[in-house]
């Protein structure tokens, strides 16, 4: 084969496709994936809520086998795991709504963003969590 | 926009609905059922701390008023529809052929059979147990 056009620029030393298992993560990118993998688990998560919905309009029973679970220390440790993933994914999707309008697209002010967005959404949580704690 | 070598009939291109039929009402329902999401899963997780440690009685009594009742049915309804849709985009980019025909048809019982449940538990609290 000859130097075809594509071919020329093959052998300098640039950057081909993302080949994501060697691409260094920058931090919108990790806070985007992670926006599809905590409405995932938010998805799986409604088995959860569906459950205690439905022990709840079943009677004490049923109600009450919920509750241990939930306030076992892994049903805990579950509901705080979906209270960050909720805030998390609810922060990403807010930032989306935005980003839709066309506004806040500059490249230093994401990259700020990204690396605010896990801290803010660890707050938020911590906040809910001492709130249900104090309501109680 | 007005292609000479356009073969789309005058009415295809006005209904801006391309070879996918739905143009991009999936995309405006992700968004609309988003920003629905906001309040309420804030009212969710208010819920869910008032609730916190109350007993049996109480829970019910809560979740038995009208106001919660028809909320957390928006709740659910406004979720599970925005979690359906957000899955389907999920499926579509990772798994093709029959594997992922048979994975969006899971996606919408999913859907069906977690909302419908849900659902049943809020109108039979809401109606009295
Ligand atoms: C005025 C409001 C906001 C504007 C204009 C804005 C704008 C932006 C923009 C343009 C990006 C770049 C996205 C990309 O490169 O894909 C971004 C990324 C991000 N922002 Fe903000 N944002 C806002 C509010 C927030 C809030 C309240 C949070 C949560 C703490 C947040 C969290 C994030 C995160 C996590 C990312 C990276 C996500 C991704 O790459 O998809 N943003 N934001
Ligand atoms: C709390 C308020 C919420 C907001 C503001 C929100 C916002 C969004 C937005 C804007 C998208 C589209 C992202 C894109 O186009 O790339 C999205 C995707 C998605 N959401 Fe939500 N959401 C919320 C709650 C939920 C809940 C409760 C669930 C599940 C029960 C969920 C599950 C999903 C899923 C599975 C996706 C698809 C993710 C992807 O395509 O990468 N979301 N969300």
């Amino acid at each position: 084969m000859s130097d075809t056009p594509i071919q020329a620029g093959a052998n300098k030393e640039r950057p081909l496709s993302p080949h994501l298992m060697i691409y260094k993560p920058i931090p919108t990118m990790v806070m985007s994936i992670l926006h599809r993998i905590t409405g995932a688990a938010l998805y799986f998560g409604t088995i959860l809520v569906a459950w205690w919905l439905i022990a709840t309009a079943s009677g004490a029973g049923s109600f009450e086998t919920a509750a241990w679970f939930f306030g076992s220390f892994l049903g805990r440790l579950i509901l705080f795991a979906y209270t960050f993933a909720l805030m998390h994914h609810m922060l990403g999707g807010i930032k989306h709504l935005v980003q839709d309008t066309g506004a806040g697209l500059e490249k230093d002010f994401t990259t700020q963003m990204a690396k605010l967005h896990p801290i803010a959404s660890g707050v938020l949580t911590i906040l809910i969590w001492i709130i249900g704690y104090v309501v109680r | 926009m007005a292609n000479q070598n356009d073969m789309r009939t005058p009415l295809s291109r006005v209904r801006g609905l391309g070879s996918a039929k739905d143009g991009t009402e999936h995309f405006w329902r992700q968004r609309l059922t988003a920003i629905a999401n906001i309040p309420l899963m804030l009212f969710f997780i208010w819920t869910i701390i008032s609730l916190n440690g109350v007993g049996y009685e109480q829970t019910v009594a809560y979740l038995s008023s009208p106001f919660v009742a028809i909320v957390m049915l928006m709740v659910i309804g406004a979720g599970i529809y925005h979690m359906k849709l957000g899955m389907q985009v999920i499926i579509e980019d990772y798994v093709h052929g029959a594997a992922g025909k048979a994975l969006l048809v899971a996606n919408s019982f999913f859907a069906i059979v977690i909302g419908a449940t849900c659902a049943f538990a809020i109108l039979k609290l809401g109606f009295g147990g």
